[in-house]
């Protein structure tokens, strides 16, 4: 997918600072978790960007705001060219369409007192333009079709059918709308190994069709790998490394990213003695306290003083290759084959 | 029974089979719905200083079978249709209770997924852990909580002294797991049950987990039964492997020759919708429909409306577990033809 096509997503210096408040009666803030703090990436049309990181590194929090679900500190989110996060009525139920979102756990993202047809067919209602009311529950159908549910089952709940076929239920509900941009967070790892496949197919055979846009937020590398064009790797509300899959899995140059992919086990048990493993120490610091300077350095083992007084900007570096990367110290070597 | 109790320990094979041996073991679940059979005639074992990894998917029978090993299986609803578990060569199902809970903790232990709802809340995680020496060996409170300061540190819970009397709420996911090993290996078991021990921690956390289990285990020499559906951690750490579907085992190998050529279709399915670089873009391998409702089996082999192998045999029949080679095995019809790839 080399060919660019039009960017349909842009997201510039994105802030969101969760305040931290004492006392019950007189609120004050005393400091601010920083989930998401500066963050910047465009995503074209019919292009997946993955995006990896640990717990608590504000990938959902980034959903969240790109979904207009969050309000941001500060920072843009360009859909289509129009700024999402001061979009307000009218114009922002409008830009909504345009960006839906599959969920985790389709056990609890599903209303389990409503009708797969009703769950599916919802989004008509709250924008009734889409789809004339009375072609609807034929619409509603067709869409249980192209994710490869029997169209019979319209009236079923959803405690009838396994984890992933729900799943295919909350993709079919992302589709309705015919957005331009799905937004994935984590939409395989509550199911089952055999069934993930499956789901992953059904993804990728829908980007195909219809000229979808992603963002795949998942912590499973190689699943992250199979999808994505480009991934970005976030720490501590940063990102830290973009690139193309090849650039991040064959020449990854930042510490935590070579780290990450080490840590990842490899389904082959051959010449498993001689791998090298990188492991880190530690957790990963509080985001409402975060390190000074580099905040990966209390975890590196390349950290010197400099990391400690200067911000390693997120640009290409003599070292690093071609992709950019947000290490002073930041050297591509190929750590571990995540297949 | 006292071979099972902790004097026995330093006389390692006393008896001449295998540590642990779980042999044909059937549990079902009776429910208003029907009796759902969640273990139907499991066999394995494990030896000191070996590694088992029991591989399978969600409703496979693999945490009963362990829960079933604990005595910590609730009955009703569930119940004991056959088999037997024998610790150093006894029985533990015959066992009175009271016995049993001498060979728990002390002879077995277990590690569970979930160390947030596997710890209580409202006591610090020292005197949980402390808890162990009280009540397993009569120790004072201070010589109990001291024992814990040591295990918090052979865990590597940094500034364990300061940290003993905190709740398991102010540790991290990591942590805790931790604090559960420290739990689980208190009284030095010979066997541990790992249950999906990280399966909700992040990769980096993970490595640290599992390279602490491994050390945990090169120093005392424990055999190590983990339960996991991740092939990545089991191709890291195992020796043996059993993958379970639908209750039984349907395929029992080294861990190498399972990688290298599965014998069953359900493995061999499972190894080819792992996503590799070298199949990027295409689409993954998927195996078809989804895992069996324990309270309907298919007949025969329970693996067969999913399977590319399937013959009229395979709806009418149930594979017994084929011999192929010395330890190996493969409960299913067609293992010659799997071994060999050609599907039909």
């Amino acid at each position: 997918m080399a060919t660019p096509s039009e960017v349909v997503l842009e997201v510039r210096d994105l802030v969101k600072h969760f305040p931290l408040t004492q006392g019950i009666l007189y609120k004050r803030q005393v400091g601010a978790i920083k989930a998401v703090d500066g963050v910047s990436f465009e995503l074209r049309r019919g292009e997946t960007l993955g995006v990896v990181g640990e717990s608590g590194c504000g990938k959902s929090t980034l959903a969240k705001l790109l979904m207009a679900l969050e309000r941001p500190t500060s920072g843009k989110v360009l859909v289509n060219g129009k700024d999402i996060t001061t979009a307000k009525g009218a114009e922002l139920k409008h830009m909504r369409r345009n960006i839906q979102m599959v969920m985790q756990d389709p056990y609890t993202s599903l209303n389990p007192r409503m009708t797969v047809g009703d769950i599916i067919g919802e989004p008509f209602e709250i924008h009734s333009e889409v789809v004339p009311k009375g072609d609807r529950r034929k619409r509603v159908q067709e869409l249980l079709e192209v994710v490869g549910l029997n169209p019979d089952h319209i009236n079923r709940y959803p405690h009838q059918f396994s984890g992933g076929q729900r799943q295919r239920i909350g993709i079919a509900r992302g589709l309705a709308l015919q957005p331009e941009i799905i937004i994935c967070d984590e939409p395989v790892s509550a199911l089952d190994v055999s069934i993930q496949a499956q789901v992953m197919n059904l993804l990728d055979g829908l980007q195909k069709e219809f000229n979808l846009a992603y963002i795949f937020i998942a912590h499973d590398l190689s699943v992250v790998r199979h999808i994505s064009d480009r991934v970005a790797v976030m720490y501590l509300g940063k990102m830290v490394e973009v690139g193309t899959d090849n650039q991040i899995y064959d020449r990854p140059s930042h510490p935590y990213t070579q780290a990450l992919l080490s840590a990842v086990p490899v389904p082959d048990p051959e010449g498993r003695e001689q791998r090298e493993r990188i492991i880190l120490q530690g957790d990963p610091p509080s985001p409402a306290n975060p390190p000074s300077g580099c905040r990966f350095r209390t975890r590196c083992w390349k950290a010197q003083d400099i990391c400690a007084e200067q911000e390693p900007l997120l640009e290409i570096r003599a070292q690093s290759g071609d992709h950019p990367t947000a290490c002073h110290f930041a050297e591509a070597s190929d750590v571990v084959h995540v297949s | 029974m006292t071979e099972v109790l902790p004097e026995s320990k330093s006389s390692n094979g006393t008896y001449g089979g295998a540590l642990l041996e779980v042999d044909n073991l059937h549990v079902e679940f009776h429910t208003r719905a029907g009796v759902a059979k969640a273990v139907n005639g499991v066999t394995y074992s494990v030896n000191a200083g070996e590694t088992l990894a029991v591989l399978g998917e969600s409703g496979s029978g693999k945490s009963v079978t362990a829960q079933t090993i604990m005595g910590i299986l609730d009955m009703p609803p569930g119940k004991i249709a056959n088999g037997e578990i024998r610790f150093r060569g006894t029985d533990l199902l015959k066992l009175p209770e009271e016995e049993r809970r001498k060979v728990r903790g002390e002879g077995i232990a277990m590690i569970f997924q979930d160390a947030l709802s596997a710890l209580n809340p409202v006591f610090p995680v020292g005197w949980q852990i402390a808890e162990m020496f009280r009540i397993h060996r009569g120790m004072s409170r201070a010589d109990a909580k001291k024992k814990a300061i040591e295990l918090m540190d052979r865990v590597r819970i940094p500034a364990a002294k300061e940290r003993v009397s905190d709740y398991p709420h102010q540790f991290s996911g990591g942590m805790r797991q931790r604090i559960m090993i420290a739990m689980s290996i208190a009284l030095d078991p010979e066997v541990l049950i790992a249950d999906e021990p990280t399966t909700a921690l992040d990769v980096t956390v993970q490595a640290q987990i599992m390279e602490l289990l491994a050390e945990l285990q090169r120093e005392s020499n424990m055999g190590l039964i983990l339960i996991t559906h991740d092939l990545g951690v089991v191709a890291d750490v195992a020796d043996k492997i059993a993958v379970m579907y639908g209750g039984r085992i349907v395929e029992n190998a080294e861990v190498h020759d399972l990688y290298r050529n599965p014998a069953h279709p359900y493995a061999k399915g499972l190894l080819e919708s792992i996503p590799r670089v070298d199949l990027k873009g295409q689409e993954l391998y998927a195996i078809k429909g989804m895992p069996p409702n324990l309270l309907d089996m298919p007949t025969g082999c329970a693996f067969h409306p999913r399977c590319p192998y399937r013959q009229e045999k395979c709806v009418t029949d149930v594979p017994p577990l084929h011999t192929i080679s010395g330890t190996r095995g493969s409960a299913c019809h067609f293992w010659r033809e799997v071994l060999d790839g050609d599907a039909q």
